[in-house]
């Protein structure tokens, strides 16, 4: 019985401490900023390794997700003869919510693991102890133009995510399904609004592009540095990410569109 | 060198890319181009008993045609009259005097909208000025209870 409690105790006091150690490395990283507008060349490699990397992934997955959505929304509107809403049913979904959190989920499998893995196997391989043996601040060169990077890339790829997706239900749902171009525009556009649903999804994507970066890259930094503990890190990331994005989604959502 | 090259133009590429899509989404799927473009318009009001479940941005119609938008929807503080104030675009400027506005609802549970029938004055409207003949929203439960009225008292 004493034991339950103490195992309880012991991994609560554990969590706890991991978000501090989270919270310093984030505060550590920020005076980077400065190596940053010294170098941009570091924060331009590192945009290319997270974000031109995952553009394929990410355009490919919401041309597809859109003509689904066209799919499965046709036949649910045409019993109600309501076919015409479904340019603006589309672009809801895929703008408000589909956009922003679909493009995160991909973006932490995608560019987060390898942030993990990458960040954990130079702690492995002793390059971030030499670097500090060299007087250079690993998280303020390393880390913090690969966080950059992330917040930088996630909104443009939720950006070309919707937007992507949106053409592929209009490939659909036009092309395939015969709804009028005309009304498929012109309801879209009646429908969404730019301030609370453009600007809202933008928003969106930025907090989830923080959260992601920030747990890929201290998962890496705080792996056990053995190939085990880098695996552990990187499946870690992609599950907490998933986790983080998905209840971040909620509060946001009830931020942004309920009315509390 | 040229592979820090190569890099910097894919970068360049995807951030272009990214802006693009935003874009894409401010102008083609929002609604931010209709704020934009209140230049080439002109206003007209028009006073309705009741203007129903019309909303600002609803449509305005000639014949099926969209030629506007509802600008604004005012209370009448004397008369207790819905003033209903519409953006027409400029290249429907020969709308006459005697015009109708009447407000219908597109389909059994679509949006209201206003439709114009022009009369056959010689004289157009004018930037500001208001159309005297309207036709009210048709509110489904008035048209109801007197339906069911009507049958009581038979």
């Amino acid at each position: 019985m004493m034991q339950i409690f103490q195992y309880l105790g012991a991994s609560t006091r554990s969590r706890f401490a991991k978000l501090g150690r989270a919270t310093f490395f984030l505060l550590h990283s920020l005076p980077g900023l400065v190596d940053v507008l010294r170098r941009p060349s570091l924060f331009i490699r590192q945009i290319y390794s997270v974000g031109v990397l995952s553009f394929l992934l990410i355009t490919v997955s919401g041309l597809f997700v859109g003509m689904v959505l066209a799919l499965q929304g046709y036949y649910t509107l045409s019993d109600f003869g309501a076919e015409a809403s479904l340019g603006v049913m589309i672009a809801a979904s895929l703008v408000r919510e589909l956009g922003p959190v679909v493009a995160a989920l991909l973006f932490a499998g995608r560019a987060g693991s390898a942030l993990s893995a990458e960040i954990g196997l130079m702690k492995t391989t002793e390059q971030l102890s030499g670097m500090e043996m060299m007087a250079v601040d690993p998280i303020r060169r390393v880390i913090f133009p690969r966080f950059l990077a992330g917040i930088f890339s996630m909104p443009l790829l939720a950006a070309l995510f919707s937007a992507v997706g949106i053409m592929g239900g209009h490939m659909v749902g036009v092309g395939m399904l015969g709804v009028d171009d005309g009304s498929f525009w012109s309801q879209m556009q009646a429908g969404i609004d730019f301030y609370d649903d453009v600007i809202n999804g933008f928003i969106k994507s930025l907090v989830f592009g923080f959260v992601v970066t920030w747990i890929a890259l201290f998962e890496g930094y705080d792996a056990i540095p053995t190939s085990e503990g880098v695996s552990r890190a990187t499946t870690r990331t992609v599950v907490n990410s998933a986790f983080s994005v998905l209840a971040l989604d909620f509060i946001l959502t009830a931020l942004m569109f309920g009315d509390i | 060198m040229s592979n820090t090259y190569t890099q910097d133009t894919l970068v360049g590429f995807f951030v272009a890319c990214g802006i693009a899509a935003l874009f894409y989404m401010s102008l083609q799927v929002s609604n931010l181009s209709s704020y934009l473009d209140t230049s080439n318009t002109y206003t007209i009001t028009a006073s309705f008993e009741n203007s129903g479940g019309l909303k600002v941005k609803s449509k305005v119609s000639v014949a099926g045609v969209t030629v506007g938008r509802v600008s604004a929807i005012k209370l009448d503080k004397t008369r207790y009259e819905s003033i209903v104030e519409m953006q027409i675009d400029k290249q429907f400027n020969t709308l006459p005097t005697d015009t109708t506005a009447s407000i219908f609802t597109a389909g059994l549970l679509g949006e209201q909208y206003i439709s114009l029938e022009p009369g056959g004055s010689d004289e157009y409207l004018q930037d500001g000025d208001a159309i005297d003949i309207t036709q009210s929203a048709i509110v489904l439960e008035e048209v109801i209870g007197q339906f069911l009225f009507k049958k009581a008292s038979e």
